[in-house]
C-alpha cells in the first residue's frame, strides 16, 4: 500500500472509531441539548471517514464499505486515543477537546498539502470542524478548573500526541499548554479495539457482500 | 429558541434549550435545529427577556365584536372604492 492510501487509511479510521465511540453516548448524555449535540458531532465525524475512504478507495481499486468494515483488526491505523472505550464523561469531553485540537493543526497541513484533492477535502472538513471545535472550546473553558477534567487531560495528553505526525506536536502542545511527552504511538492497538471492531462488523460479517 | 424555515417566514417557536450561558445555547441550538439544513435563521431568546401575557379583563360579552359569518373582503372593497382609497390590495 502506497503512503497516501496509507495516510487516508489513518485519517479515515480515527474519524470512524472516534465517530463510533461518541455514538455510544447517544441517550445517556449529561443533558438532552448535550445528547443531541453530541451525537450529531459523531455523525459528522462518521461523514468525514466515508469522504476519506472514498478517496482511499479510488487509490486501492475498492469501495468505502470494504475499508470500513471488512478489513482485520490488525489492518486498521487509528491512534490509541479513539480506541478507548471511556464510559465517563469528563474522559470522554477530554478526549473530544484534545481530538479536536490534534485535528486543527492535523487539518492546517493538510489544508497546505501538494495533493489537490486530499487539500480540497481538508478545506470542506474544516468548515464542519469550526462547530465541532466551538463545542469543545466551550466545555474546555467551563471545566478547565474541574481536578477530573485536568486529571483526564493529562491521562490522555500521551494519547493525543500520538494522533499527529511527530512534526505536528509541538504546535499541539503550545496550543494545549503541556510538554511535549513520549506519545502513545499509532500501530499497536489497544486491546478495546477489539471489541469494537467485533460490534461494528457485525452485521457486515453476518451477510457478507450485502448492501442496504 | 424560534426557527425561520425560509427566508421571508415568520419565526416561529420551536422549542427550548436549557443551557448554562448564552454561548452552550447558541451550540446546541446549531446542532439540535440546524444540523439538517431545516433552519434558514434561529432566534435566541433568554427566558427571562420574554414578557408573558395572560390575563385579560372580560366582564361583558362583547360578541358583537367577533366577525364570523360575515364576508368582509366585498364590504371593504366597497367601501374603499366609495373613500377612493382603493389604490392597493392590502396584503
Amino acid at each position: 500500500m502506497n503512503a497516501r492510501a496509507q495516510q487516508l487509511l489513518s485519517l479515515a479510521d480515527d474519524e470512524l472509531i472516534l465517530g463510533w465511540r461518541d455514538s455510544e453516548w447517544t441517550g445517556i448524555a449529561p443533558t438532552l441539548e448535550e445528547d443531541v449535540a453530541f451525537s450529531s458531532i459523531a455523525q459528522n465525524e462518521i461523514g468525514h471517514a466515508r469522504a476519506l475512504y472514498e478517496l482511499a478507495a479510488q487509490e486501492l481499486g475498492t469501495n468505502a464499505d470494504a475499508l470500513a468494515f471488512d478489513r482485520a483488526p490488525d489492518e486498521y491505523r487509528c491512534a490509541p486515543l479513539v480506541e478507548l472505550h471511556l464510559l465517563e464523561w469528563a474522559h470522554t469531553i477530554a478526549r473530544r477537546y484534545l481530538y479536536e485540537e490534534a485535528d486543527r493543526v492535523r487539518i492546517a497541513a493538510l489544508m497546505r498539502s501538494d495533493d489537490a484533492e486530499l487539500a480540497g477535502l481538508a478545506a470542506k472538513i474544516d468548515r464542519e470542524e469550526t462547530y465541532h471545535r466551538l463545542h469543545a472550546e466551550l466545555w474546555a473553558a467551563r471545566l478547565r478548573d474541574e481536578p477530573r477534567f485536568r486529571s483526564a487531560v493529562e491521562e490522555l495528553w500521551p494519547y493525543a500526541l500520538g494522533v499527529l505526525d511527530p512534526e505536528l506536536r509541538d504546535e499541539l502542545a503550545r496550543r494545549v499548554g503541556l510538554e511535549v511527552v513520549p506519545a502513545k504511538e499509532r500501530g499497536k492497538h489497544t486491546p478495546a479495539l477489539a471489541e469494537l471492531w467485533d460490534e461494528m462488523t457485525e452485521v457486515r460479517r453476518s451477510i457478507p457482500g450485502a448492501q442496504w | 429558541m424560534f426557527r425561520q424555515e425560509r427566508k421571508g417566514q415568520p419565526f416561529t417557536h420551536a422549542g427550548s434549550i436549557e443551557a448554562p450561558d448564552a454561548a452552550f445555547a447558541d451550540a446546541w441550538a446549531r446542532e439540535q435545529y440546524g444540523r439538517r439544513g431545516e433552519s434558514e435563521a434561529l432566534w435566541l431568546v433568554p427566558r427571562d427577556a420574554v414578557h408573558q401575557v395572560t390575563e385579560w379583563a372580560d366582564e361583558f360579552d362583547l360578541k358583537y365584536r367577533r366577525v364570523d359569518g360575515y364576508s368582509i373582503k366585498s364590504r371593504l372593497k366597497e367601501a374603499r372604492e366609495r373613500a377612493g382609497t382603493a389604490t392597493s390590495e392590502p396584503g
